[in-house]
């Protein structure tokens, strides 16, 4: 597989603030690859590097086997994008600004495909009608619409589900999945969702402070099996204390002011569940959650989840 | 670059505050027409008092003065002066709308490179104001031949009288209305300069008009260090030089001169020094926006 993204000790300075780090990372043709990091991490100033928006410090890109300093026309009629907020232009309808930004991609569209590209993304009776009038679900889906209009190889886009609704959320999702299994295209998304990202990337890098902490497959960063349980009791404290004088101390890792934190294999699950109901544990809730944020969190902070949000 | 013009003229006239402007021009215009077609007599009157002890007018030559020539004149020396705000009202907005809008970010990941962006722009906003001073032109100077017919051209100077014969006058309005074209273009660049620091539309069109104000103050002092040292640096001072188009020469007998400009170097000189101003303006503008990190 060809890498369509190369960048080698990317750094970006602003004034004493280090915004990125002597980051190295790439990105290979057809997969999915998450950009992970807190706010502020470096995230979007990397994302506008790549993009030629921001001027990097110091440091090589190198997208299509080609250095973007030179190449920059020929790299950009290949990348399509959304950075932070689909913004548009609110006075103009959303086949106007379809219209506009496809002009100025440098490709001549027939209205027909314009229509086609709405459809593909829910717009298609909404055409006519002016941006102001739109949710932001509803920007975010034409935005994704002008990023894909030329038909690129690369799509770049930037905390694509911020200010989403849950169906909004899926919907992207459900896009961006079909973009790379049926389109054949390469996505590098930046998020700080991990959860959503996990859904999706096939390859991830976190970075913090402008640094790179992890790079690789998503499935080899971490045990997917791995699970942190918030269980809920009739009385906490008693079951938290029953706990930890029983066999299933190892597992407890906390005691919080609305559950009990476990951390635990999944096949473990039915065990643990089985232990609870012998030991006369009235529970009211049992909320599994992956061990992805745990491991973003000790990454970035140095603690544990269970650790972190305990504290 | 002409597919880039054309969605930049398509944005522009999209939005309805372009319109202001084309519905300011029409008001003034309109409300001194149909103050001068109803009172137009006690206006001379006005104007020649200051000439009157040299100069007998009675009232037919009066009915002559008041002509659409002379109209025209009338408004363009009240909305020369006033169109620089209505300028900077597009050229301030070309970079920081679009930065406001948040719409700047997504324009430059396009295929297109940053000095084509602002040239683009740029000849957007000067393709607005030539389209404001024809729209000047039709209301003002056509309307106004119209509405009060046309005859030889009468204009007082402080001291003195020019009088043009009416088949002499029609060319001198296209010359000053296309040195008003470059006049207004300075404006324009230096709103489009500004444009480019901001991150929304009021502080460079504020910033604009803030400087043309001080800047004609300083036009209008009559202090001999500021004759000398700054007046004719200043392009507010060159801005007005379109009069000099109706400033004639005359005879030994003190006839105009049909065709004739009293001094054309002076103004082929001012407006030199305005296009060195929009190439300054443009340029530093160009330069700036190369280097910006867009942040917004």
């Amino acid at each position: 597989m060809s890498e369509l993204i190369r960048v080698k000790h990317l750094t970006k300075d602003f004034k004493e603030i280090k915004a990125v780090n002597d980051l190295s990372f790439a990105v290979t043709a057809g997969q999915v690859y998450g950009f992970l990091g807190q706010n502020g991490a470096g995230k979007s100033t990397t994302i506008r590097m790549l993009l030629t928006l921001i001027k990097p410090t110091s440091g090589e890109i190198e997208m299509f086997g080609m250095d973007l300093s030179k190449h920059r026309k020929d790299i950009l009629r290949q990348v399509g994008a959304i950075i932070e907020r689909p913004d548009l232009y609110k006075y103009l309808t959303a086949l106007e600004n379809l219209r506009i930004f496809a002009a100025m991609s440098g490709v001549r569209i027939p209205e027909k495909k314009l229509m086609d590209q709405l459809a593909m993304v829910g717009l298609a009776e909404r055409a006519d009608s002016k941006v102001k009038t739109y949710s932001q679900g509803m920007k975010q889906r034409l935005g994704i619409a002008i990023a894909l209009v030329h038909d690129p190889q690369l799509i770049i886009l930037d905390e694509p589900t911020n200010g989403l609704d849950p169906q909004g959320i899926a919907d992207i999702r459900n896009l961006i999945l079909l973009l790379r299994k049926e389109m054949g295209k390469t996505l590098l998304i930046s998020s700080h969702l991990l959860s959503e990202m996990e859904l999706i990337a096939d390859s991830m890098i976190i970075i913090d402070k402008g640094k790179k902490l992890v790079e690789g497959k998503v499935n080899e960063l971490f045990d997917p099996a791995e699970t942190i349980v918030e269980l809920k009791t009739t009385d906490d404290k008693g079951t938290y204390e029953k706990l930890q004088g029983s066999s299933l101390k190892g597992f407890v890792k906390g005691l919080r002011n609305d559950c009990i934190l476990l951390k635990l294999h999944r096949d473990q699950i039915p065990a643990l569940v089985n232990d609870l109901v012998q030991m006369n544990v009235a529970i009211v809730s049992f909320h599994s959650k992956h061990s992805l944020e745990d491991y973003f969190l000790s990454l970035t902070t140095g603690k544990e989840y269970v650790e972190a949000i305990t504290n | 670059m002409w597919k880039l013009l054309q969605i930049e003229l398509f944005k522009i006239f999209k939005r309805p505050r372009t319109y202001i402007a084309f519905g300011a021009i029409a008001a003034v215009v309109l409300l001194f027409q149909i103050g001068m077609k109803f009172d137009g007599k006690t206006y001379l009157d006005l104007i020649l008092n200051n000439v009157s002890d040299s100069f007998e007018v009675d009232d037919t030559f009066k009915g002559k003065l008041l002509n659409g020539y002379f109209i025209c004149f009338a408004i363009l020396n009240i909305l020369l002066i006033q169109m620089p705000l209505l300028v900077a009202l597009v050229a301030g907005d070309a970079i920081a709308g679009e930065a406001n809008m948040g719409t700047l970010r997504l324009s430059l990941t396009k295929p297109i490179s940053r000095t084509q962006y602002m040239l683009v722009k740029f000849m957007a906003s000067i393709i607005y104001t030539l389209l404001l001073l024809i729209w000047l032109a039709i209301l003002a100077l056509f309307g106004s031949m119209l509405i009060f017919g046309t005859n030889s051209l009468v204009i007082f100077r402080s001291e003195i009288i020019e009088q043009m014969n009416s088949y002499d006058v029609l060319w001198r309005y296209v010359a000053a209305f296309g040195y008003a074209a470059v006049a207004l273009t300075t404006v324009s660049a230096l709103a489009f300069l500004l444009s480019v620091f901001a991150e929304n539309s009021i502080g460079p069109i504020i910033a604009t008009m803030s400087i043309v104000i001080v800047f004609t103050i300083l036009s209008e002092f009559n202090i001999p260090l500021y004759d000398k040292n700054v007046k004719p640096y200043l392009f507010t001072t060159h801005m007005v030089a379109w009069k000099g188009f109706f400033y004639v020469q005359t005879d030994a007998e003190n006839r105009t001169i049909d065709g004739s400009i009293q001094n054309l170097p002076a103004i082929l000189r001012s407006l030199g020094i305005l296009v060195i101003y929009i190439v300054g303006f443009v340029g530093s503008a160009i330069w700036i926006f190369r280097k910006k990190d867009i942040l917004t």
